[in-house]
């Protein structure tokens, strides 16, 4: 079964992979949000999660270890934003603006010494029985750890949202922080435990571009998946379920391409390039058409604990 | 048989600059209504969050049932069995009605436990409501439901109720005051947050007034007028505005028809309001907050536009026009928000002025401002207004609230509008400011112009308008004649909890 040469499966399980980075960086970003924080700097904070993974793993020769100090970097690089925010009052889209630069200098300058190395990667999980299934079994069910545990993320902050106590207390600050002040709500704390476990799946996303995606540094190679995590958010409309959509979408779009251009198709490669952006801007065209649905009613509102 | 639930000693807590309460001391009996009563600003609030624990005093003590009473935090105070009702609702739009009253409970339930105890409480104290509803569609009155179960489901010996009655209609009080009755004949003892003086009297067995953050005095509201209570409030008598009878002249606006689409996600859609405006006529429009009364007034200003036809002014159509077209026109507008929609925070008064008067009061020369007309006629309404402030460079946001309001219902009154529409007059001005505000409305009125005043105090609409008709979701109800109405009118007009504005039509 081949359309245009690609091949259906492998187009199903490379788009998996490729959506991976995305959707850990979206997922983390939706709780932010949910918390009443817009943090624009998830791209910086990708960007130093892939290049602290992929030093560690190198030096270590452990990618699982890459993954882990990759999530803590993201989570100490946020705790910077989640300060000047919180603390200091200042702004949010400029400070998620220069957390994103302030990633990208000092990715380039840490990343430096690793380039043109070949990181080792993690192995392909195959679960057991289930990848045995003929057509679904490579498709679904024989990726690498990391993208089972994506999905395992999203499920959890899924219900922790909409089912348990915390996910209500952290909608609520995000809906109202004033109300949830003044029913003594840390609202403070609440949201800088959300920023840095945004960070925290940031870094897990960027880590997995150098040591799964492409096993190797070069710098500025998570080239715009944290804004494109950001647009999944919105598109979306705040809810984790629809950000696993959003992602593989997104995924499958860049996956399709990727496979048009090599299947040799009469449109300049410029426009398959851009389609996964262009995309991307044209349906949050049509979403913003329909208003804010769904957004938190405080996202990007100052909080001043004025008694 | 009396005995003391909350016992506060010197309470005293100071911010920078401004002394909100200094060394209060009272007493709440068990079962008793104690009103606390003082102007905007006398340090109410601040005295009832230090009893909530959102505050902490500076000095002072607190004892709850002859024990030692530190509440830390609101979960501490609520642990001890203090619950309060906010006056800005502390509820979440975007959640359901169980889980709003889940966060206001520190161990609530599992939901299909919460579910039926809401249930129960509803109906024992005839306060019905879904558990699954989604706040932001309820009405105000029934948003103060929500608060009320939350508190009662932790069954409190202290309920806090700060300003509960100033979104509501005149029948859903009186369903609240069962309530309260209710809450009190069980020993609830119940802090009766405000400033209106008849409900006080309905009400509360003691009244402790504040004045500039300290007690001034402790009275049995029953046995004292309203005047007496007021004077002690204000600490100075006042007068009352005086109406003079009027010429009622030609139509001056002239709505018709009008209906529009609400941009906020759980704003009101303005739905096919008509009526007419003459000269020298106060037309007052009351109604619960959230009603369609932002709406309105921006429909009216020209912040929204309209059907070129739905409004019309001296019988032109100008549905279609921005705010500067229409203040040129005569038609200029005061909306409520002080701060930052009517004017800006951080520009003084002399730019405050040339943003709403620069076209009518000609302080434009070639498209540069006349800084020595602008001086001038920002000084007139100072001087006029009354408006108490250090020079014309001081900020508008550094004024007081009651100053500031004069300043800008004066900035539009000094600029002579043929027709003037103004969102809630005197919403947090003290008793002196509001009635100087008034008198100058009803000063425009008799040199011949239309006013519309949009307010949800009824007291001031009643006492002020000549014609009275009000916003229920979004649609207006038939005009009477202010001097017919009766007060069960009024609220049946503005969709009390029985609903039918239409039978008041009859």
């Amino acid at each position: 079964m081949n359309l245009l040469g690609i091949d259906p499966v492998l187009l199903i399980a490379s788009l998996m992979v490729s959506a991976t980075p995305i959707l850990l960086a979206a997922i983390g970003e939706t709780v932010v949000e949910k918390s009443g924080v817009l943090n624009l700097g998830v791209e910086g904070m990708m960007i130093v999660g892939a290049v602290v993974g992929f030093i560690t793993a190198v030096n270590t020769e452990n990618p699982l270890l890459g993954f882990v100090t990759a999530a803590i970097a993201g989570a100490l690089l946020s705790t910077i934003f989640a300060t000047l925010v919180l603390y200091f009052k200042s702004n949010q889209v400029a400070t998620g603006l220069g957390l994103t630069l302030v990633g990208l200098g000092v990715s380039a300058l840490l990343g430096k010494p690793y380039e043109g190395i070949k990181s080792p990667t993690i192995k392909a999980f195959e679960i057991p029985l289930l990848s045995d299934i003929p057509v679904l079994g490579p498709m679904l069910f024989s990726h690498d750890l990391m993208v089972y545990i994506s999905i395992l993320i999203v499920a959890l902050v899924w219900y922790t949202l909409k089912y348990t106590r915390v996910g209500l207390v952290l909608r609520a600050v995000g809906e109202n922080h004033d109300a949830a002040h003044a029913l003594g709500y840390k609202v403070i704390r609440i949201r800088f435990m959300a920023i840095m476990f945004g960070g925290g799946c940031a870094g897990l996303g960027g880590a997995y571009i150098s040591l799964a995606r492409v096993p190797q540094w070069t710098e500025g190679m998570t080239t715009g998946a944290g804004w494109i995590a950001l647009a999944i958010v919105v598109f979306a409309s705040w809810r984790p379920l629809r950000t696993l959509v959003g992602a593989y979408l997104f995924g499958g779009i860049t996956v399709l391409q990727l496979n048009l251009q090599a299947a040799g198709v009469a449109i300049p490669v410029e426009y398959l390039s851009m389609s996964p952006f262009l995309i991307t801007i044209a349906v949050l065209v049509i979403i913003s058409a329909r208003g804010n649905q769904g957004a938190p009613a405080s996202l990007g509102r100052l909080f001043h604990a004025s008694s | 048989m009396l005995e003391a639930l909350l016992e506060i000693t010197g309470l005293t807590k100071a911010y920078p600059g401004v002394v909100a309460n200094n060394d209060v001391s009272f007493t709440i009996n068990k079962g008793e209504v104690h009103a606390l009563l003082g102007e905007n600003g006398a340090g109410k609030s601040t005295l009832v969050k230090m009893i909530y624990g959102l505050v902490n005093p500076d000095a002072g003590s607190m004892k709850l049932n002859g024990a030692s009473f530190v509440p830390e935090s609101p979960n501490r105070a609520r642990a001890s069995g203090v619950a309060m009702v906010f006056q800005h609702f502390s509820l979440f739009d975007a959640l359901s009605v169980a889980e709003n009253i889940a966060l206001g409970m520190d161990n609530a339930p599992p939901p299909k436990a919460l579910a039926k105890s809401i249930e129960m409480v509803s109906q024992a104290y005839g306060l019905p409501l879904e558990p699954k509803r989604i706040v932001g569609t309820l009405s105000a009155g029934e948003r103060q439901r929500v608060e009320i179960i939350r508190c009662l489901l932790q069954n409190p010996k202290l309920l806090i109720m700060d300003e509960p009655t100033s979104v509501l209609t005149p029948q859903e009080v009186e369903i609240l005051f069962q309530t309260l009755r209710q809450l009190k004949a069980e020993g609830t003892s119940i802090l009766y947050i405000s400033h209106k003086l008849e409900e006080i009297r309905a009400l509360c067995d003691t009244a402790t007034i504040l004045r500039h953050g300290e007690k001034v005095a402790t009275c049995i509201p029953a046995s004292t007028t309203a005047r007496d209570m007021a004077e002690m409030m204000v600490g100075a008598s006042f007068l009352n505005p005086i109406k003079a009878q009027r010429e009622i002249g030609e139509v001056l606006l002239q709505v018709d028809n009008l209906s529009s689409q609400s941009a906020e996600a759980f704003g009101t859609s303005l739905r096919a309001i008509s009526f007419e405006l003459k000269a020298g006529e106060i037309l007052g429009i009351g109604g619960v907050a959230g009603n369609g009364q932002d709406e309105l007034l921006a429909a009216l200003s020209g912040e929204m536009r309209t059907g070129s036809e739905t409004v019309r002014l001296k019988n032109r159509a100008i549905g279609t026009l921005g705010p500067n077209r229409r203040r040129e026109l005569g038609l200029l507008s005061a909306p409520e928000e002080r701060l930052g929609h009517a004017a800006a925070p951080g520009m003084s008064l002399k730019e405050n002025s040339v943003v709403t008067a620069a076209r009518r009061m000609g302080l434009l020369k070639s498209g540069f401002i006349n800084w020595n007309a602008t001086d001038q006629f920002t000084q007139q309404v100072i001087a006029d207004f009354d408006v108490r402030t250090p020079s014309t460079h001081t900020p508008a946001g550094s004024l007081s609230g009651g100053n500031l309001q004069k300043f800008v219902v004066g900035r539009e009154v000094s600029q002579q509008p043929e027709v003037l529409v103004i969102n809630q007059p005197t919403w947090g001005v003290d008793a002196a400011a509001a009635a100087s505000i008034r008198q100058k409305l009803l000063d425009l009125a008799d040199n011949g112009a239309g006013v519309i005043v949009i307010s949800q105090d009824l007291d001031e609409l009643l006492e002020i308008s000549d014609y009275f008709c009000a916003l229920n979701e979004g649609e207006l109800s038939a005009t009477y004649l202010t001097a017919d109405l009766e007060l069960d009118q009024v609220g049946l007009m503005m969709g009390g909890s029985h609903g039918a504005g239409q039978e008041a039509a009859q």
